[in-house]
C-alpha cells in the first residue's frame, strides 16, 4: 500500500525526527514568542484610554507595530527578516534562523491574544485593588494577569498551533519537520501516502495540544463550581 | 473627618463637557454613618470616587483628616487608600483567588507578612460570619456572602472610613438588611466612619445617621436623617423620602389631608383611634409610613376625611387642638 519512500524514511527514523523537529521548533519558538508578546499584551492592555496607565501615544505606536507585522503573510515575512535572521544567529539558513522569524512572526500574534484575555477582566476588580492603594505592578502581577490565567492559556494552546502551522511553512526555506518532509519527499517526488501522513501527524500533534490547552485552562479556572 | 471643599468633575468628550459634579461641599464627621441619595446619574458614585481619588476631581478639594489628597504624591495616596476601605455593587472579588486569600490581598498589598495576615484575615471573616467558607471561591458564594467577603476585605488594613458605592441594590431585601445590620454593627464596634451611596431611601433610613440628596450633580439638601426626612425641604428630597400620591389609593370620598409627625412625642399614643373615638366620626387611612428615632414618631400618613362637612371639620378641630401638623392633600 505506502510507498517504497516511506519505508525508507521509517527505517532511517526521518519521519520520527520529523515530528520531535516540529514539536522542538514550536515549543522554542512559542516560548521565546511569549517571553516578547506577553510583556507586549500587557503594555497593550494598560496604555489603552481604559487601561490602569492610560498613554494614547504609545499604544497606538505599539498597535501599529504590532498590525504592521500581523499584516504580512508569514511567508512574505519570513524572506523579508532574512536579514534579521542572519543578525541574530549568524545565519539565513536551517532551523536556527527559522526559529528567528517564526518568534518574529508570533510575538505580535500573542501580544494581541494576551492583550484580549487581560481585556477580559473585569474593571470593577481593578478598582477594588486601585482603591486598596495597590500600584500599578502589584495590579499586573497580583490581578490583571492571575485573574486572566485560563483565558491567557487557552490563548496559549491557540497560539502554539498557530505557531505549529508557521513552521511547516518555513521548509520552503529550509527549515526541518513534518512541513519539509511533506514537501520534499511528498509532494516533489509525488508521493501522496508521505504528504497525507504527514497531514494525519499533524492533526495529531494539535489534538493534543488543544487537548492539554483545555484541560489546564479548565483546572486553573476557580470560577467554575468543581 | 472627611471634608469635601467647592469639588468638581467634569468629564470632557469630543464635542462637549459633562459636569458630573459642581461645587459639592460637604463634611463627614468621623463616627458617623453618612448617606448619600440620589437617582441613577445624579453624579453619587463619581463623588464617592473622588473621596479616595480614583476619580481625580477636575477642582476643589478633598481633605481627610485635615490632609489635601488631591496635592499628596502619588505613593503616599496609596498609602493613605489603605485607610479608606472601600465595598461596591458588584461586590469585586478576585475570582481566582479563595475568600481568605480574598482577604489577605490589602495585607499583601500593604506589605503584612503572610502569617499575620491569614491570622487577621481569619479574625475578619469571623466578624462577618464566613470564617467556615475559608477556602472556597467567590463563585461558589451567594451575593450576600460576597459582600460579606468584600467587607472583610475592605476592613483588612484596618481602615478609618469605610466607603460603599450601592453596596446593597444587587442584593434582595433580605439580604440586604442583614448587609445593613452588620455595616452598622461595624460603625458600632470598630468606630468605622462609614459613606454609604444608594438610591434606596430604606438604606439611609435603617443605618445612616445624616443624609445629603444629591440631584444633577449638585448637594440639593443635606442634614440629619430625622430632619431631613420628616422635613424635606427640596423637592428632589421630598420625591425620594416621601412616596408620591400614587401610593395612595384613589377614592372618590372627601377631603384628603396629609398628617406629618416630625417629633410626636408621644408614641404610645393611639391617637388616630381616640380621634376617632372623641370626634365620633371615621377616617379613612390611604396611606402611611412612620417610623420612630430616638423615641420619636416621624412619618407622613395620608387619611380621607368623611363626606360630611360637619365631621370633618370636627375632625380638624381636633388635630388643631392635638398639635398634629396637617395639610391638604392634592
Amino acid at each position: 500500500m505506502l510507498s517504497e519512500m516511506f519505508y525508507k524514511l521509517w527505517n532511517n527514523n526521518l519521519i520520527q525526527l520529523g515530528v520531535w523537529e516540529t514539536i522542538y521548533m514550536t515549543f522554542i519558538s512559542s516560548a521565546f514568542a511569549y517571553i516578547i508578546g506577553l510583556p507586549l499584551g500587557v503594555i497593550l492592555n494598560i496604555t489603552d484610554k481604559k487601561g490602569i496607565c492610560p498613554r494614547p501615544g504609545v499604544n497606538s505606536v505599539l498597535g501599529l507595530v504590532v498590525n504592521f507585522f500581523r499584516s504580512i503573510p508569514f511567508i512574505i515575512l519570513m524572506v523579508a527578516m532574512l536579514p534579521v535572521a542572519k543578525l541574530v544567529v549568524g545565519t539565513q539558513l536551517g532551523n536556527k534562523a527559522v526559529i528567528v522569524m517564526l518568534i518574529i512572526a508570533a510575538a505580535p500574534y500573542v501580544a494581541r491574544m494576551c492583550e484580549s484575555s487581560l481585556n477580559e477582566v473585569n474593571a470593577g476588580v481593578i478598582e477594588a485593588a486601585q482603591s486598596m492603594g495597590a500600584n500599578n505592578l502589584e495590579i499586573i502581577f497580583k490581578v490583571l494577569i492571575p485573574e486572566a490565567k485560563p483565558a491567557l492559556i487557552t490563548g496559549a494552546s491557540i497560539s502554539i498551533v498557530t505557531i505549529l502551522g508557521y513552521s511547516a511553512m518555513a521548509a520552503t526555506l529550509g527549515g526541518t519537520g513534518l512541513g519539509q518532509i511533506a514537501i520534499i519527499y511528498g509532494h516533489q517526488r509525488s508521493n501522496d501516502d508521505i504528504t497525507w501522513i504527514c497531514v494525519f501527524l499533524t492533526v495529531i500533534i494539535v489534538q493534543i495540544i488543544q487537548v492539554i490547552g483545555s484541560y489546564i485552562a479548565r483546572k486553573t479556572d476557580k470560577r467554575i463550581n468543581h | 473627618m472627611i471634608e469635601l471643599k467647592k469639588l468638581c468633575k467634569v468629564y470632557k468628550t469630543a464635542d462637549k463637557e459633562i459636569v458630573a459634579l459642581d461645587n459639592i461641599d460637604l463634611c463627614i464627621e468621623d463616627g458617623e454613618i453618612f448617606g448619600i441619595i440620589g437617582l441613577s446619574g445624579a453624579g453619587k458614585s463619581t463623588l464617592v470616587r473622588c473621596i479616595n481619588l480614583l476619580e481625580m476631581p477636575t477642582d476643589g478639594e478633598v481633605i481627610i483628616d485635615g490632609q489635601s489628597l488631591t496635592k499628596l504624591p502619588r505613593n503616599e495616596l496609596l498609602k493613605l487608600r489603605q485607610q479608606i476601605g472601600m465595598i461596591f455593587q458588584s461586590f469585586n472579588l478576585l475570582e481566582q483567588r479563595t475568600v481568605l486569600k480574598n482577604v489577605c490581598f490589602p495585607l499583601e498589598i500593604a506589605g503584612v507578612n503572610k502569617r499575620e495576615a491569614t491570622e487577621r484575615a481569619h479574625e475578619l471573616l469571623k466578624l462577618v460570619g464566613l470564617d467556615d467558607r475559608a477556602q472556597s471561591y467567590p463563585s461558589q458564594l451567594s451575593g450576600g456572602q460576597k459582600q460579606r467577603v468584600a467587607i472583610a476585605r475592605a476592613l483588612a488594613t484596618q481602615p478609618k472610613y469605610l466607603l460603599c458605592d450601592e453596596a446593597t441594590s444587587a442584593l434582595d431585601p433580605n439580604t440586604t438588611r442583614q448587609i445593613l445590620d452588620l455595616l452598622k454593627e461595624i460603625n458600632e464596634k470598630l468606630g468605622v466612619t462609614i459613606v454609604v451611596i444608594t438610591h434606596e431611601m430604606k438604606v439611609i433610613d435603617r443605618i445612616c445617621d445624616s443624609v445629603a440628596v444629591i440631584d444633577a450633580s449638585h448637594i440639593a439638601e443635606v442634614g440629619k436623617v430625622s430632619q431631613v426626612f420628616t422635613n424635606p425641604k427640596s423637592k428632589i428630597a421630598r420625591d425620594l423620602i416621601v412616596p408620591k400620591d400614587s401610593t395612595a389609593i384613589d377614592t372618590e370620598g372627601g377631603r384628603r389631608i396629609r398628617l406629618t409627625f416630625d417629633g410626636y412625642e408621644k408614641t404610645n399614643d393611639p391617637f388616630i383611634s381616640r380621634m376617632v373615638l372623641e370626634c365620633g366620626a371615621a377616617v379613612n387611612i390611604l396611606f402611611a409610613d412612620t417610623r420612630i428615632y430616638d423615641g420619636v414618631l416621624h412619618g407622613h400618613m395620608v387619611v380621607e376625611l368623611p363626606k360630611e362637612q360637619r365631621e370633618a371639620n370636627k375632625i380638624i378641630t381636633w388635630l388643631v387642638n392635638n398639635d398634629v401638623k396637617w395639610k391638604e392633600e392634592i
